[in-house]
């Protein structure tokens, strides 16, 4: 079966989500979407599954355009998807699950269980699932239970099969067998498109690979691109970044980590042995693709997982073990990755946000006071230095456009005297203008003294704040390498290879990121 | 239901982190709306966001619907259907008239009595009303602050049971000098709730179980508590078999300032703990950590803000909210303790928050909206023979309307506010 996209759209209020995407996936083949968080693959998916209504374009299956206005008619089209939360019931066994919507039923509206359970013996069987029907789903790991899902899809005669993000939940080992899963539906003819944002998969089982940047298709590649060239691709250059810095003004080291590790809820260690120093008016950013161990580094340091071991040490003083406002209060400032989440309090007016960590603080409280004359007139500073364009201080957090809500957060971390500030992905979905101004910030406050911390997947923000550049690559430190380092080499490093290989690679196949500028760039033009 | 439904609680446990491995690979566009919320987090909103006009909009399709319940039940109304078709006028009047004087009988035993002569006797139906309301002003902002802070408090009941029993224990067996007596007595009628209360929260706190299985189970213990400390020389009154303690000593009886009426101080305590409550959410650092973990548990521990001892703290206070209920029923409307001392006011109080939309204000007007059904509702039972259960459906109707806003709004034909589409990422179903 053979499905293809022409020109879909999907705007969300002022926001291009998909951008007149065109596809082809053809029959027996493994395409991968491979894109950043945001990148619109998700949006995409849904599109073609039925579950949002693209605003322009079709989704067409063997030719023949579908109305597509729903899941079912979807399946009943042959598209099948497995979505990154498992839509089970746990109580269920597996073929219950994999009955339930489409239930056999024997005469005398009886549930026919034994059908089910033969359906999943067989596929089972022909796949190599070792999935046994009787199991409840609940006491499946992880990737048995996505296995059901698959499952559910081929029951219902799927012939094209969409995997979100299917690796995101499962272990090094759980992945490596699914993508024999994934080798072995293409071998009986099923259709599967991949998405990811995990190169080593790409390349492993993809036959065509389209990526994805800011809702549009930014390139095709072969799977025998280097991981770097897709890297670049994926992450590539948004906006042109130049910010106005000195030379660092390097002081003593105010950070020093010393062989963190942090282990997951599942025992999986996702920062391996990290160790590194930030020196007071420096700035370290931590780059890698997204998902590398970067944001737990930062949520360590912070106190924020109780789990982490080694040594963290602000100013020679232990921070690991202490509650984040010890942390806090020893002079971090914390700019969280996930703003809305993490950042504000979106029921909160701006007013009240900007004391969020402070508000028992004088001159904000007294004692067991609250006072929010303190708190109007501080929100009235703050937002006239920040320029936060907000109808007034009383007006909700949530409200505000993104640019602005990270300028609330910005505002209420650099409201105090700092001596480390840590930034996760500080500009992620700003405009250009708001991201040129949290860069100026974040250097205005490196060249005060501060040393800073900087977590970017984009290597754009990155090669424009860093002094010192570490990538890390599934969890440990690949290296620490100057700032002004090239990005070819960043971008191999990202993808695991260590720093003088990396420069060596380099030299060998330069050009890749201009390669994608120049696609972009066709593209705008083309566009005009 | 995926397991991200259940994060909120998992996150009082572990800090209110999600699991490295989550944050490291879900997918977290920038342009997405916040996270699919759960039922019990939309609830919570729907509680504190709704607006004023939806809630008197409920009351009244409430009070709509218990007439068209009054009018068919009265039999003259039966009586005139029997005919309907030869004089179909006859059946409107008596059913114009059965509910008409059901709700004026309601109103004279509520508000205010037209045909008493004095203004102090005219009064005295407002009065009761009051006296219904006291306590259910007290336990009803002990629901309204947890829900203020995102926790449930179903445990209002039990809290106040421990409120009466410590009140009513230095009430009738300790004697002390007037005036000290009632602020003592009402200190222990706070700390009996807090104790209670807090209990639940610690428990959430350290061990992540769900307040509202906790509250409900403490509530039974309070119930058999009570009931047992009943039979023991140290509560019962002496010389009798029934489950009553002794009367409260002259000394510890809340003031009643109208002959013949049982209303009494306790207002002042209720009203005294409804202004706490305005100024602890207002006008303290506390309030401010309570509402920002009840609003963003996640933003709050970033900036520093333990979830944990907020759970705790706002259930100790909560527990001595409904505690003072406690007080004020033992020491100024029964002035002895009995097994059903607490009555219905504990669950009576979650909707009385929920008709107060959880501040303490809406929280006040609405004790003393349900005082009033509740007074009303004996006068219209011996006045026009109207069942008393009517007042419980109406009650249950209001917070059904509540709890239903599409309803109200489909019923009224009002707009509805301008909602957010589903944003990229957010992933529809996922």
């Amino acid at each position: 079966m053979k499905l293809e996209l022409r020109g879909i759209t999907k705007r969300f209020g002022s926001l291009v989500a998909n951008d007149h995407i065109d596809l082809v996936v053809e029959p027996g083949e493994i395409h991968c979407l491979l894109g950043e968080n945001g990148a619109g693959k998700s949006t995409l998916m849904n599109v073609i599954y039925g579950l949002l209504q693209p605003d322009e374009g079709e989704v067409l299956v063997d030719g023949k355009p579908l109305s597509c206005n729903s899941p079912s008619e979807a399946m009943a089209a042959g598209i099948g998807m497995v979505h990154q939360h498992f839509m089970l019931v746990p109580v269920f066994t597996v073929a219950e699950n994999v009955m339930l919507g489409a239930e056999p039923v024997r005469t005398g509206g009886l549930l026919d269980l034994e059908t089910a359970r033969r359906r999943v013996r067989e596929i089972s069987e022909k796949f190599g699932f070792d999935v046994d029907p009787d199991a409840v789903v609940e006491d499946l790991p992880v990737g048995v239970q996505q296995r059901v899902e698959i499952i559910k899809a081929l029951v219902r005669d799927a012939r094209v099969l969409i995997l979100d993000e299917p690796t995101a939940v499962l272990t090094p080992q759980e992945t490596d067998e699914l993508i024999e899963i994934m080798r072995q539906l293409k071998a009986n003819g099923t259709s599967i498109v991949f998405i990811t944002h995990k190169l080593r998969e790409v390349r492993a089982v993809a036959d065509r690979i389209t990526v994805l940047r800011h809702g549009k298709v930014v390139g095709e590649a072969d799977p025998s691109a280097e991981e770097a060239e897709l890297a670049s691709l994926m992450v590539g250059r948004a906006v042109t970044l130049a910010v106005d810095k000195q030379p660092p003004n390097v002081g003593d080291v105010v950070l020093d980590v010393d062989g963190l590790t942090v282990v997951d809820d599942r025992d999986y260690v996702v920062v391996d042995d990290v160790s590194f120093d930030v020196r007071a008016g420096e700035v370290l950013a931590i780059a890698g693709v997204q998902g590398n161990g970067q944001t737990e580094v930062t949520e360590a340091i912070l106190g924020l997982l109780p789990k982490a071991t080694g040594s963290v040490k602000l100013d020679g003083k232990e921070l690991l073990g202490r509650s984040v406002r010890q942390v806090l209060r020893a002079g971090v400032g914390f700019v969280p990755e996930d703003r809305k989440v993490d950042g504000l309090v979106g029921d909160f007016s701006v007013a009240d946000n900007l004391v969020l960590d402070l508000h028992d603080q004088p001159p904000f409280a007294a004692g067991p006071l609250f006072k929010p004359s303190a708190v109007q007139a501080n929100a009235a500073e703050r937002i006239a230095e920040f320029d936060i364009r907000t109808g007034s201080a009383a007006t909700l957090a949530k409200t505000l456009s993104g640019g602005n809500q990270q300028k609330v957060v910005i505002a209420r971390e650099l409201s105090r005297p700092l001596r480390l500030l840590i930034a996760a992905q500080p500009t992620r979905g700003l405009d250009v203008g708001s991201i040129e101004f949290v860069h100026k910030r974040i250097i205005a406050e490196r060249d005060k003294g501060t040393a800073v911390l900087i977590v970017s997947t984009e290597l754009d923000e990155v090669s424009a704040l860093a002094d010192r550049v570490l990538v890390m690559y599934r969890g440990k430190v690949v290296g620490i390498v100057p700032g002004d380092t090239d990005r070819d080499v960043l971008g191999l490093m990202m993808a695991g290879v260590p720093p003088q290989e990396a420069d060596k690679q380099a030299e060998e196949h330069p050009t890749l990121i201009e390669h994608a500028d120049e696609l972009l760039t066709k593209q705008d033009e083309d566009e005009k | 239901m995926t397991d991200q439904d259940e994060r909120p609680d998992a996150q009082a446990q572990d800090g209110g982190r999600d699991s490295a491995a989550a944050t490291a690979t879900e997918p977290k566009p920038d342009n997405r709306t916040e996270e699919e919320p759960s039922i019990g987090q939309r609830f919570l909103r729907e509680l504190t966001t709704g607006s004023t006009a939806l809630t008197f909009l409920s009351v009244v399709l409430a009070l709509l619907i218990g007439a068209i319940l009054i009018v068919v039940s009265d039999p003259d109304v039966h009586a005139a259907a029997s005919y309907f078709f030869s004089r179909p006028g006859d059946t409107f009047a008596a059913a114009w008239t059965s509910a008409s004087e059901a709700y004026a009988a309601m109103f004279s035993g509520a508000i205010i009595d037209f045909d008493e002569y004095t203004v102090g006797r005219a009064l005295r139906p407002f009065a009761d009303t009051l006296t219904y309301a006291t306590p259910l002003i007290a336990a009803g902002l002990a629901v309204a602050l947890a829900f203020r802070t995102g926790l449930l408090n179903i445990g209002a009941q039990g809290q106040l049971i421990l409120g009466a029993i410590l009140a009513g224990y230095i009430g009738f067996a300790v004697q002390l000098p007037p005036v000290i007596h009632i602020v003592v007595a009402m200190l222990a009628g706070f700390v009996g709730g807090a104790v209670w209360g807090g209990i639940a929260g610690l428990i959430k706190a350290t061990r992540g179980a769900h307040e509202v299985i906790v509250t409900i189970m403490l509530n039974y213990i309070a119930l058999f508590l009570l009931a047992y400390l009943l039979t023991t020389d140290a509560f019962q009154r002496e010389g009798e078999d029934l489950p009553r303690s002794p009367f409260m000593l002259p000394t510890a009886e809340l003031w009643r300032p109208i002959e013949g009426s049982r209303l009494n101080l306790g207002l002042l305590f209720a009203l005294l703990a409804a202004v706490y409550t305005w100024w602890l959410l207002n006008r303290s650092t506390m309030g401010f950590r309570f509402k920002a973990v009840g609003l963003n548990p996640h933003a709050a521990t970033t900036a520093g803000i333990s979830v944990p001892r907020s759970y705790t703290m706002v259930m100790f206070i909560c527990g001595g909210l409904a505690g003072i209920a406690g007080a004020t029923q033992v020491m100024g409307t029964s002035l002895h303790l009995h097994t059903s001392i607490a009555e219905q006011l504990g669950f009576d109080a979650i909707t009385v928050a929920l008709l107060g939309r959880s501040s303490p204000v809406g929280t006040v007007l609405a004790a003393i909206l349900f005082g009033a059904l509740r007074a009303g509702a004996t006068t219209m039972q011996a006045q026009t023979q109207t069942p008393i259960d009517i007042v419980l459906v109406v009650q249950a109707l209001i917070v059904l309307f509540i709890a239903a806003p599409p309803l109200v709004r489909a019923v009224f034909r009002l707009k509805v506010r301008a909602t957010t589409p589903v944003a990229p990422g957010s992933g529809g179903l996922a």
